[in-house]
């Protein structure tokens, strides 16, 4: 192998063939007003987390079913927990539960517990 | 795959090349990356097919490779482009062919910019005559060289010595055909085809019995994109995007690719080379690549002349399983021979790529 | 009524439009001639199998407005050649020799979909599993099944919303207005058919304008599992096993996206129909740059031509859907009865 002073770049687009449903699957069958979400913004918008951190629910729970999952643990970690979230939401999504599903959701699939569910 | 659908797209998008009479320029890079496909452009042309195509030693860089890497202004080229147009105005032609696909898409953007604005025009006129004394005329047609091969193809598939079909199974050769993004992503109705499904190079390959692969990232660029390449911090950025190409055309099993751009053949060639040593991987048959060519070394293949002639020994991607499948005879001694019969010096063997 | 006083009213375009408006105007006494180039009445809806919001079928919606025409002199298959002005009625030629006087014409040409083929990119009529938002509902209408090409069940869809509208390319600017809801409602219908079906529209703006179709987008999230994309189809490939390759940005993710579907569905926009009758100087018609006709007043007098005696009904003057269409019928109807008893 020969050194040529740079790697080949991976891809960073969503291969959604390649992306991994299960943690959607656990999310929409533990959470189902998940699938209310129409992507407004509202949660965002009013996040006691977002305004100091990069946390933003409506990009974490498309995330979740598009497999993008790099680092999601974490973020979710941000959320304070307030449910400013939850009585904005025009659709009614139960925004403070699917952070804590999510969150649960990629601790058992980061630990490879997942499947088995 | 419907290829009615393609022929009612073809038919939308004919442009006029003419039969004869061109003020040719090469590209500035072609002859270190291809050596022999310009002089060969001109052999078939001229020898072969009798038009007269002629050149003038005092054309320039048409400094494209500078204005797409932010180091040209727009009116700088303009006006350099204005000389070569100068040149041809000089020596008597009208019709105006480009080597280089980057040239194209600048002389395209250049006389579509003076045809929506006529004060740049004259700006530029006056900038050339004073600096040079020169006035020019724009070309009355502006083809690209391999505009000017598929308007030609039917008479070098005439002429043909081999076609490009497997002679064991008898079996049309599976060939990609790739097309520089300058040809026509930015102006559809200049290339032979349209921007969707360019049938320049498909014209050539059927005229001369091969079968275009149609495959999903046919329209990616080969990732040569002037900047990305230039700096070597940024190679890994091409290159992905040249294996993006082959991951997509893999599952298609081609058996060679054809282009019509300076950078593309070389990119797609060499870059094949480093992701076998980068991560071990390979697209041709048994560790081998898959040979890419110019049209021009396509065309003189087709018509019979010697691979090593064509400057074929040049390549990354080794050419002989190809000429084998066709049945074109080779002298495997000749291969580093130059053309003074001196020895050329043989390159390191790969340690991945089969050679 | 005495047929001899009784004036006449010729209406052109025997879709849903024409139909209504012609049911409507024999209602308010007038003799009314219906003129088809078609084989048969129905228009576009001829097309269709069931129709949006609640799934009722075309042909019951067909059946009705035809059991409105009694009376009716309907001309099918028929084409006008030449229209003339003599003092303040219209003589029409119409290609079977036949020679008509009308009092009033009532324009109800329509639109025509999309042809999808225009945007190159997405490969239609080039890759054998690239189909219409038409082709589907011909699918459900005639075969009750949608399969692959090669008659598979598909595993994965994807329907790309505003094929040929809100698109500066394609010459259409407007917003088709019934694509998003059609495409909520055969995106339903598949997953009512195939469960296991993974089902995606790729849109850029949903466009759930009327009462009931926010239902319908409600019902396709959670009782179909239907996946919404923000982000607009770029290109479309065939793969070596003839499904399609789609490329599209998730907007809503900030990143771009590949997918490989089984089947790609277009949804085709609405198209003003520019016939040979928009260039009649009898008519006086005038054509936006839209191709869609222009009334003399968009808000008050939106049935009104510029010519004294025409009348504009139904699509031919912009997208709407069929209650907007039948409203505007019956509302020309009314115009054209307002012009006739002033010239009385």
């Amino acid at each position: 192998m020969v050194n040529f002073g740079f790697t080949i770049n991976k891809s960073t687009r969503i291969d959604y063939d390649q992306a991994s449903k299960d943690v959607s699957r656990y999310v929409i069958a533990h959470e189902p007003s998940a699938l209310l979400c129409i992507g407004c913004g509202c949660c965002t918008a009013t996040c006691s987390a977002g305004q100091f951190t990069p946390f933003n629910l409506r990009r974490i729970q498309l995330q979740v079913h598009r497999g993008e999952l790099a680092r999601l643990e974490q973020e979710t970690e941000k959320c304070m927990l307030c449910g400013k979230c939850q009585m904005v939401c025009p659709r009614g999504v139960n925004t403070r539960h699917l952070v804590m599903t999510i969150h649960k959701a990629m601790t058992l699939y980061n630990r490879g517990e997942l499947k088995d569910l | 795959m419907k290829i009615e659908g393609k022929k009612r797209i073809w038919s939308e998008y004919q442009k006029e090349i003419p039969d004869d009479k061109y003020f040719y320029v090469r590209s500035c890079i072609r002859q270190s990356f291809f050596p022999a496909s310009e002089v060969y452009f001109l052999k078939i042309m001229r020898e072969v097919l009798h038009r007269d195509i002629y050149e003038n030693k005092h054309h320039t860089t048409c400094s494209g490779i500078g204005y797409h890497s932010d180091v040209v202004p727009f009116e700088t080229a303009m006006t350099v482009v204005a000389r070569q147009f100068a040149l041809m105005t000089e020596a008597g032609y009208e019709n105006y062919a480009a080597s280089c696909i980057t040239s194209f898409g600048l002389y395209s953007e250049i006389i579509e910019t003076w045809k929506k604005f006529p004060d740049v025009l004259q700006k530029v006129r006056d900038n050339l005559y004073k600096a040079t004394g020169r006035t020019f005329e724009p070309p009355k047609h502006l083809a690209h060289a391999s505009d000017i091969i598929y308007k030609v193809r039917n008479e070098i598939a005439a002429r043909a010595r081999y076609r490009l079909v497997n002679r064991y199974t008898g079996a049309p050769l599976r060939v990609v055909e790739h097309i520089g993004c300058h040809y026509a992503k930015m102006f559809p109705s200049k290339g032979v085809g349209g921007a969707e499904y360019p049938y320049v190079l498909t014209g050539m390959v059927e005229a001369w019995g091969g079968e275009v692969v149609d495959y999903p990232e046919r329209r990616h660029c080969c990732g040569f994109g002037f900047r990305q390449y230039f700096i070597q911090a940024n190679r890994g950025y091409s290159a992905a995007n040249t294996r993006k190409k082959f991951e997509s055309m893999e599952p298609f099993r081609p058996d060679m690719i054809i282009t019509n751009c300076p950078g593309c053949p070389y990119f797609l060639d060499r870059w094949q080379y480093v992701i076998a040593e980068t991560e071990g991987k390979t697209y041709g048959d048994n560790g081998y690549g898959i040979p890419v060519f110019t049209y021009e070394e396509v065309a003189g293949l087709v018509l019979g002349y010697d691979p090593w002639d064509l400057g074929l020994q040049v390549h990354q991607v080794s050419v002989e399983p190809l000429l084998d499948k066709i049945g074109i005879p080779y002298d495997p001694t000749r291969k580093y021979a130059g053309k003074d019969q001196k020895d050329l010096s043989h390159p390191e063997s790969p340690s991945v790529l089969k050679v | 009524m005495d047929t001899s006083s009784q004036r006449h009213v010729v209406v052109i375009g025997a879709g849903i439009a024409g139909m209504e408006a012609s049911a409507q105007l024999q209602g308010l006494g007038y003799a009314v001639t219906l003129l088809e180039e078609q084989p048969q009445t129905g228009g576009n809806l001829l097309t269709w199998d069931r129709l949006f919001p609640f799934k009722r079928p075309a042909s019951e919606v067909l059946g009705e407005l035809r059991s409105r025409l009694g009376g009716i002199h309907v001309l099918t298959s028929r084409r006008i050649l030449n229209i003339e002005k003599l003092n303040a009625q219209f003589i029409l030629t119409v290609n079977d020799g036949t020679v008509l006087t009308a009092d009033a014409v009532l324009v109800a040409t329509g639109f025509k979909p999309f042809d999808a083929y225009r945007k190159e990119e997405y490969g239609y009529g080039i890759y054998d599993n690239v189909f219409t938002s038409v082709d589907i509902e011909r699918m459900f209408r005639e075969e009750r099944r949608i399969l692959t090409r090669s008659g598979e069940v598909p595993r994965r869809v994807g329907f790309i919303h505003c094929v040929g509208s809100r698109d500066e390319k394609a010459g259409n600017r407007y917003c088709s207005k019934v694509c998003c809801v059609t495409a909520v409602k055969q995106a339903s219908e598949l997953k009512e058919m195939y469960p296991d079906c993974e089902v995606f529209c790729f849109y850029m703006d949903l466009r759930m304008f009327d009462r009931h179709y926010e239902q319908m987008y409600l019902d396709a999230q959670t009782r179909y599992g239907v996946t919404f994309v923000r982000g607009r189809l770029s290109e479309a490939a065939e793969t070596i096993d003839k499904r399609i390759a789609i490329k599209v940005e998730d907007t809503l993710v900030g990143k771009p996206m590949k997918m490989t579907v089984d089947m790609l569905v277009l949804m085709v926009g609405m198209e003003g129909r520019t016939t040979q009758l928009y260039n009649s100087p009898t008519l006086g018609l005038s054509v936006g740059k839209d191709r869609f006709l222009n009334a003399v007043d968009e808000y008050t007098d939106n049935n009104l031509s510029r010519t004294e005696g025409v009348f504009l009904a139904g699509t031919c003057t912009g997208p709407k859907h069929i209650p907007e269409v039948l409203a505007d019928a019956g509302a020309a109807a009314l115009r054209i009865h307002r012009y006739l008893c002033q010239k009385a």
